[in-house]
């Protein structure tokens, strides 16, 4: 009653408003409470980071030594010892999953982006896509043990690398598709308009402007599928030797190695599982930090 | 209003007067456009004149953009947007299917309103354009980039940092890049689509004088927002209103005298 009067008629009623004060009390206080909120949680997720690092360092540095690099696991009780077959093996799945997965996942992200756009087809894709990308590893296991494991007879390195390729291929077409999609349209139709056919307006135009990102997404996949236990527990398995060139039989690997190691009562086992824990970390940290740099130098330029 | 209108007359003395005897370049009959159903352009029938300047203006949204997206067939490259009509290029229909559009683009050039550097060097932005249709040694190609520079006025900054990124130009140089970009190619037409709405005025000052240069190589059609900027380099205005041609003549009768009471209006800022 009182306002709608004021408003009719401001001038008569009203009192100048009071020139400071005017802002409420709890208008400050949840300004403030809010800033307070945010940097809490923001320190406790950091704490937990620096906690995992922090113990793997101390647990892990100890194991540390040149006979880890050069020896290969020990057997059950056994003296020393080292991972040098599962650091090897690792990194041979790791190439093979991200050397299949690369032109998969590049190639259907720039279908998304570029051919499909808005299309039923492209929109039923995005939304598989994304159910691999938050699919349960270990289903993918048993998914390649069906597919591999079981015809082929055997646990194998190639069974490995396309488990882990499997995991790799969301990751990197949602990646694709995101950095292509943030290239200007008026970049692609300055290239139609100098009468480049669509292909090459991709290749020259759109893959060159979202190079970094690009391959800011296979790096962040890479490091994703290099940590990854399950998919290897059914196909590529472990085991305590160098492994057949062929990659046929089981391939000795880092995660599965920590995963028995950890979980076994032999001391030496224990050490050097916190070792290679201690290394797959590192080197995951490492391929992030790239990654990024990558990106920004982009953004300088 | 009288101001306005005085400026716009005093400023039209700076471009060369209409040549009436050029030759029909472009030819559009019964043009219509179509935005999935909504029609922005109803019945345009307009010539352009072969090495002159066409300015179309019109307020926002009127279909000046759009007509000169068609003359390149660019619209094509979205699905829900068509054409049907007549656009004679050299007496040839460019809107039939039979043309190949990347040939057609060759012919007929497009610079854009924001500048469209590609994330390559300086050199290599021109290159892509010639690459596409002549395959050239290395020398001759390096003597083409260097007189498509010099056309565009870029030649004397950019010699020294042509394997520079062609970002790391100003908006201005980038607006020369693109232009350099086109005419490397030898395209016979050039549509420019408000091509220094994005610049400031001393960018803008030399893309005009640029566009003066080009006219007596290239038949040239221009979008603009300025009036003024018509004014100066046109000779030919063609003012559009709601998807349809309202009046076309030479820059100086439109300006001067136009017969319409609407290009007056416009004209003259009473709307618009």
């Amino acid at each position: 009653m009182d306002t709608a009067l004021q408003t009719r008629a401001p001038a008569r009623s009203t009192p100048a408003p009071a020139p400071w004060g005017r802002v409420r009390r709890s208008r400050h206080v949840a300004d403030r409470a809010l800033k307070i909120v945010c940097t809490l949680f923001t320190i406790l997720g950091a704490t937990v980071l620096g906690w995992i690092l922090l113990m793997l360092l101390v647990e892990g540095i100890g194991g540390l030594s040149p006979a880890v690099f050069t020896e290969t696991t020990p057997g059950p009780g056994s003296q020393g010892g080292g991972i040098a077959n599962a650091l090897v093996g690792s990194l041979i799945l790791t190439v093979l999953g991200i050397v299949v997965a690369t032109p998969v996942g590049v190639l259907a992200g720039t279908y998304l982006a570029e051919y499909g756009k808005s299309s039923k087809l492209a929109e039923v894709i995005r939304f598989v896509n994304d159910i691999l990308l938050a699919a349960p590893s270990i289903l993918i296991g048993l998914f390649v043990y069906m597919l591999m494991v079981q015809p082929m007879g055997g646990y194998s390195g190639w069974a490995g690398g396309v488990a882990l390729a499997i995991i790799a291929v969301p990751v990197i077409v949602r990646t694709t598709e995101d950095m292509l999609r943030l290239v200007p349209g008026s970049l692609r139709e300055a290239g139609a308009a100098l009468g480049a056919p669509m292909s090459t307006v991709i290749i020259k135009i759109s893959w060159k402007a979202a190079r970094a990102g690009m391959v800011t997404g296979v790096l962040l996949a890479t490091a994703r599928i290099a940590g990854e236990t399950a998919p290897l527990l059914f196909t590529a398995l472990n085991n305590n030797f160098w492994f057949n060139p062929t990659l046929m039989g089981g391939v000795s690997n880092l995660p599965v190695m920590i995963y028995q190691f950890a979980l076994s009562p032999y001391e030496n086992w224990r050490e050097l599982a916190w070792a290679g824990a201690l290394i797959i970390t590192m080197s995951i940290l490492a391929l992030s930090v790239v990654a990024r740099l990558l990106l920004r130098k982009d953004k300088v330029r | 209003m009288s101001t306005i209108a005085l400026n716009t007359s005093s400023a039209i003395g700076n471009a060369a007067a209409a040549d009436a005897g050029a030759p029909v370049r472009i030819a559009v009959r019964n043009l219509n456009f179509y935005y999935g159903d909504f029609r922005s352009l109803k019945d345009i029938s307009l010539d352009f004149y072969d090495r002159q300047v066409t300015a179309l203006i019109g307020p926002s949204g009127c279909g000046k953009s759009t007509l000169l997206r068609t003359f390149n067939r660019i619209y094509s490259l979205y699905p829900e947007q068509r054409a049907d009509g007549q656009i004679l290029l050299d007496g040839q229909n460019v809107l039939s299917p039979s043309i190949d559009v990347n040939e057609l683009r060759a012919r007929v050039g497009m610079v854009f309103q924001k500048p469209t550097p590609f994330p390559m060097s300086i050199y290599d932005n021109i290159a892509f354009g010639i690459k596409l249709y002549e395959r050239l040694p290395k020398s001759e190609l390096d003597g083409r980039i260097e007189e498509a520079l010099r056309k565009a006025a870029l030649w004397d900054e950019a010699k020294d940092k042509l394997r520079q990124s062609g970002m790391s130009l100003s908006g201005g140089q980038q607006q020369r890049l693109c232009i350099a970009r086109t005419i490397a190619q030898r395209p016979e037409v050039i549509l420019l689509d408000e091509p220094t709405s994005a610049l400031d005025p001393i960018s803008t000052g030399k893309i005009e004088e640029l566009i003066e240069q080009l006219r007596s190589e290239f038949t040239i059609v221009i979008v603009t927002h300025n009036m003024q900027q018509a004014a100066r380099i046109s000779q030919f205005t063609a003012f559009m209103y709601l998807g349809e041609l309202v009046e076309f003549g030479p820059t100086t009768k439109m300006f001067m005298n136009p017969t319409k009471k609407q290009t007056q209006d416009y004209i003259t800022g009473r709307f618009g």
